[in-house]
């Protein structure tokens, strides 16, 4: 299975948590204990088992486009997008 | 020989043709996704610097700065107006206009059907999200029997208020329009729907071919009272059966772009 790691912008995210309900793997959550600098508890990738595929589900919902999406691929496939 | 050595690569990120401003749209409201749709197939089809993107008045108002490439704010309901006059005189540029269900199909309904009867050569993304948004919640031309907003607190009662506005029925049977289709952004699988969709009507504009728009269905979660998720739902469960999803006007002419 790919790995792979997600990065929000906290700068956009507005905790709208529409990431957090299309997760196939439910590993994004909304972080209670802070706030982005407009106001809002951000989206955070919640992964310590390292389960994430990158399949970038949670960028495509995403309407502040504040997720970043990486994963680990054989250096002769690499392409910029999917 | 192949290289397997695993290396980590940017899979996505903000596209360029947004700018780095931070939107005003309320939280988990779709027109943030149909913005970013727009300018990841602008990017991908390489036109950014001949791009002329014409903005609305309403919640989508402030579109020239959320949009990293030319813009024009066009009066109420006049954006295909103004996309006719910028078409004509700089035929080479990509237009394209950006309106919601108030702008376009209440105050602009005259504007758009025009635009489409004559065949203008431009790229219409409608908005339909069934209320007006940006001034609290009234009724629009597209609200659903039934549907209560801040001006029919009993719900659109169809013998005092009429039935809804199906703009791409309506326009789908103008003889100017080429093609004329209605995606959703309730889900994965549609948002990607609506971006071949979105990437479609540029291409036949770029082929000269005339008229396109692609309606999509949005959410507004503050004006219906509900979280993002849930407007989604609702999108799913009241929106879909009173407007149907697919392609009402595709040209013959139209050939398939590759890829995508």
């Amino acid at each position: 299975m790919a790995k792979g790691r997600i990065v929000v912008n906290e700068l956009y995210c507005k905790g709208c948590e529409l990431c957090t309900s299309v997760c196939p793997k439910d590993l994004i959550q909304i972080a209670v204990d802070r706030f982005t600098p407009k106001g809002y508890h951000p989206a955070e990738l919640v992964d310590p088992e390292g389960a994430c595929t990158g399949c970038a589900i949670c960028s495509i919902i995403c309407p502040d486009a504040a997720i970043t999406v990486y994963r680990w691929v054989p250096a002769d496939k690499v392409k910029i997008k999917v | 020989m192949t290289n397997k050595e695993l290396v980590e690569s940017l899979i996505y990120t903000k596209p360029e043709g947004l700018t780095s401003a931070v939107t005003h749209y309320c939280p988990g409201c779709t027109h943030g996704i149909a913005h970013r749709l727009l300018a990841e197939v602008i990017d991908e089809m390489g036109v950014r610097e001949e791009t002329i993107g014409i903005a609305p008045v309403g919640c989508a108002v402030f579109a020239y700065d959320y949009f990293n490439m030319d813009f024009a704010e066009a009066a109420h309901g006049r954006a295909p107006a103004m996309a006719t006059g910028l078409k004509r005189v700089s035929p080479d540029k990509v237009v394209f206009t950006y309106q919601g269900d108030g702008d376009l199909a209440s105050i602009g309904a005259g504007e758009i059907l025009h635009a489409a009867g004559r065949g203008e050569n431009i790229t219409v993304i409608f908005i339909n999200n069934a209320i007006y948004g940006m001034t609290g919640g009234q009724m629009a031309p597209t609200t659903l029997p039934g549907q209560r907003t801040t001006s029919t607190p009993l719900g659109r009662d169809v013998e005092m208020h009429g039935f809804p506005l199906r703009m791409c029925e309506i326009l789908s049977q103008l003889d100017g329009a080429v093609y004329v289709v209605r995606r959703s952004l309730h889900n994965v699988a549609n948002i990607r729907k609506a971006k071949k969709a979105i990437r479609q009507a540029f291409e036949v504009q770029r082929q000269g071919l005339g008229f396109s728009m692609v309606e999509l269905l949005s959410s507004c979660p503050t004006n219906w009272g509900m979280s993002a998720a849930e407007a989604l739902n609702w999108i799913e469960e009241h929106m879909l059966p009173a407007y149907p999803l697919g392609d009402y006007k595709v040209s013959p002419a139209i050939s398939k772009h590759g890829g995508n």
